[in-house]
């Protein structure tokens, strides 16, 4: 008998055919949706084709369908080849084949029940064509909306962060300021921010100052009381160590019970971050003039639910792009715990 | 080199709490030379760590004064450098980054920014400038911490028990690499330990304390020529009457076992 010895794979290495097939296999369901989309006749009479005209270029809900579609297709092609040429990428991208292909398939399905049929419960489940329409009928409108959405969250979310932090290092290193105010951080923390929405809507001059508001003290809590807790958790030997070292106050408070918080500012971040996409839809929705959650609201209200879904999409890829965002600027901050916490 | 550079004179600390009143350290007398080694050794308890830490200004006598150059000792100061047992290295900043601490903390770091690169020189941890402390190993955190603590030029260096939890190889390592700092700067060590061996490797004289109350109880001197032999016979001649105090000293001594 012989034994074959075979070279091991390389690291970097060109696009061989097993990596190609995983790419083909990936994006198969997108194609899958596309050709169902194409060639299989609308059945149901209760959805109306309109064109929408953007400078020059004609699309309806079906052709912009399709190019979404092909759009995911030229996404996860690109990041295929892209990882085509590291292990540790082609690893990670034939882990998601699977799940990606499943998605074209699940849309392919949702097109066929959701729009050609019309088999889901109307008009409360149109199918992902008919939410598309949302953005080429008033696209304009989408993005007012989302903007503001988007300025609500940045002004709330950063006063909230520096006011939480502030008055956490505060709490963390002043005994008597960790005695007043850690009980009134206790109880006001617990109250979900918009409770509050009567009083701030009379207190504060417009309805966005309003919404800032409730979004800063719904970020400060958390923030505040992790902050507080990480300046606390600080180990007496390393101040003791500082001040051998020759430092005063403002080193130890800023360059040794600051950074010694700081993993534990992030966990409060993170968690004021869902707290903050809660109360941003939630004041929107009850008292603000623009914003998704106005949007969904002012959907609701002629049924247009396939707006609804528009929205909902939009903020979910809004508050992803908002985590990673924020996951990212974590692992610059804390990069001294890369092997450390895992 | 005959200069005092430290005086503890009549030093009580007394540790209270509402049930317990323990005498940590009970009429302290100590007279330190420019340039000298000193180790002090003791059971656990006995108040070694107390008093260093008193020398480096961490704690308050309830009695007595520490006098360093003739000036009375009240809070830290960079002219006494502390080693600490372990955990002293600050976790976000990188080898280059806690030895370069002191400078920061001083606001001199501008101008003496190529110290950094001379002590990590000194201490060989080069290609490990930008590790953070969890990537290195224990033998090496401990060098940087040595390293932190001189690059502000003390006068004094504390050392708590730096080499307690290090293996045998690496604390030889270390003991090898304090002599040689010494050496380079004439620094006047003071080391905190609990092994015997270490203090009579290391030391000009040895302080032995017993605890309760924590005291002085014989000052030694080791007149052996730099570089010691473990193995030699008046190293070990030393050793046996260390151990031997040290079974007498104690308060409770152990019981004998027969089999």
């Amino acid at each position: 008998m012989r034994i074959s010895y075979k070279e091991p794979s390389p690291n970097k290495g060109r696009l061989n055919i097993n990596f190609i097939a995983v790419i083909l296999f990936t994006i198969a369901g997108f194609a899958a949706a596309i050709l169902a989309n194409i060639f299989i006749p609308q059945i149901s009479a209760g959805v109306k084709i309109k064109d929408y005209t953007f400078g020059g270029i004609t699309l309806n809900i079906n052709s912009a369908y399709r190019l979404v579609l092909a759009a995911l297709i030229a996404l996860y092609t690109a990041i295929g080849i892209f990882s085509a040429f590291d292990k540790d990428r082609r690893k990670k991208y034939k882990k998601r084949a699977q799940f990606r292909f499943a998605a074209g398939i699940a849309l392919a399905l949702w097109d066929l029940f959701g729009t050609k049929l019309q088999l889901l419960p109307q008009p409360f489940f149109p199918g992902p064509a008919g939410i598309i329409e949302a953005f080429l009928s008033e696209s304009g409108f989408v993005i007012q909306n989302t903007l503001y959405s988007l300025r609500l969250f940045a002004v709330g979310f950063i006063f909230g962060v520096a006011f939480g932090v502030g008055t956490g290092i505060i709490i963390g290193w002043f005994p008597k300021a960790y005695y007043w105010l850690t009980p009134v951080l206790n109880i006001a923390g617990v109250v979900p921010a918009v409770a509050w929405m009567p009083f701030a809507l009379t207190l504060f001059p417009t309805p966005f100052t309003a919404a800032v508001f409730l979004i800063v003290i719904c970020v400060w809590f958390p923030v505040a009381s992790l902050a507080a807790s990480g300046v606390q958790s600080t180990p007496k030997a390393q101040f003791e160590a500082a001040r051998t070292l020759g430092g005063k106050t403002s080193y130890l408070v800023f360059h040794v019970a600051i950074p010694h918080a700081m993993p534990q500012i992030f966990t409060g971040i993170n968690t004021a971050n869902a707290f903050a996409f809660t109360t941003l839809v939630m004041a929107e929705m009850m008292g603000q003039p623009g914003g998704l959650g106005y949007y969904i609201n002012a959907s609701k209200v002629w049924s247009a639910y396939y707006k609804v879904f528009a929205a909902i999409i939009v903020m979910a890829v809004m508050f992803s792009l908002i985590t990673k965002g924020i996951g990212l600027i974590e692992s610059r901050v804390l990069r001294w715990q890369r092997g450390l916490v895992k | 080199m005959s200069d005092v550079i430290l005086e503890i004179k009549g030093i009580n600390r007394i540790y209270k709490d509402e049930d317990n009143t323990v005498e940590a350290l009970n009429d302290i007398n100590l007279s330190v030379k420019r340039g000298e080694f000193i180790s002090i050794i003791g059971s656990s308890g006995c108040g070694k760590t107390t008093l260093l830490r008193l020398i480096a200004g961490l704690d308050k006598p309830q009695s007595g004064k520490l006098l360093q150059s003739g000036e009375e000792i009240i809070s830290p100061d960079p002219s006494r450098g502390y080693v600490f047992q372990q955990g002293g290295l600050f976790q976000w900043l990188t080898v280059e980054q806690n030895i370069a601490a002191g400078l920061k903390a001083r606001r001199v770091y501008k101008e003496n920014k190529h110290k950094v690169a001379e002590y990590i020189d000194l201490i060989g941890l080069n290609g490990f400038e930008k590790s953070y402390p969890h990537q290195i190993s224990g033998g090496m955190a401990q060098r940087v911490a040595i390293a932190r603590a001189l690059i502000n030029d003390p006068e004094l260096l504390l050392l708590d028990e730096p080499m307690g939890a290090l293996d045998s190889f690496t604390r030889a390592d270390i003991q090898d690499k304090l002599l040689e700092l010494k050496r380079g700067n004439n620094a006047t060590m003071i080391l905190v330990t609990h092994d015997v061996d270490e203090a009579i490797y290391l030391s000009d004289r040895i302080v032995i304390m017993t605890p309760r109350p924590g005291k002085i109880s014989e000052i030694m001197e080791i007149k052996l020529p730099h570089p010691r032999h473990r193995g030699g016979v008046e190293f070990l001649s030393i050793r046996k009457n260390i151990l031997e105090k040290f079974h007498m000293a104690s308060a409770y001594p152990e019981p004998e076992y027969r089999i």
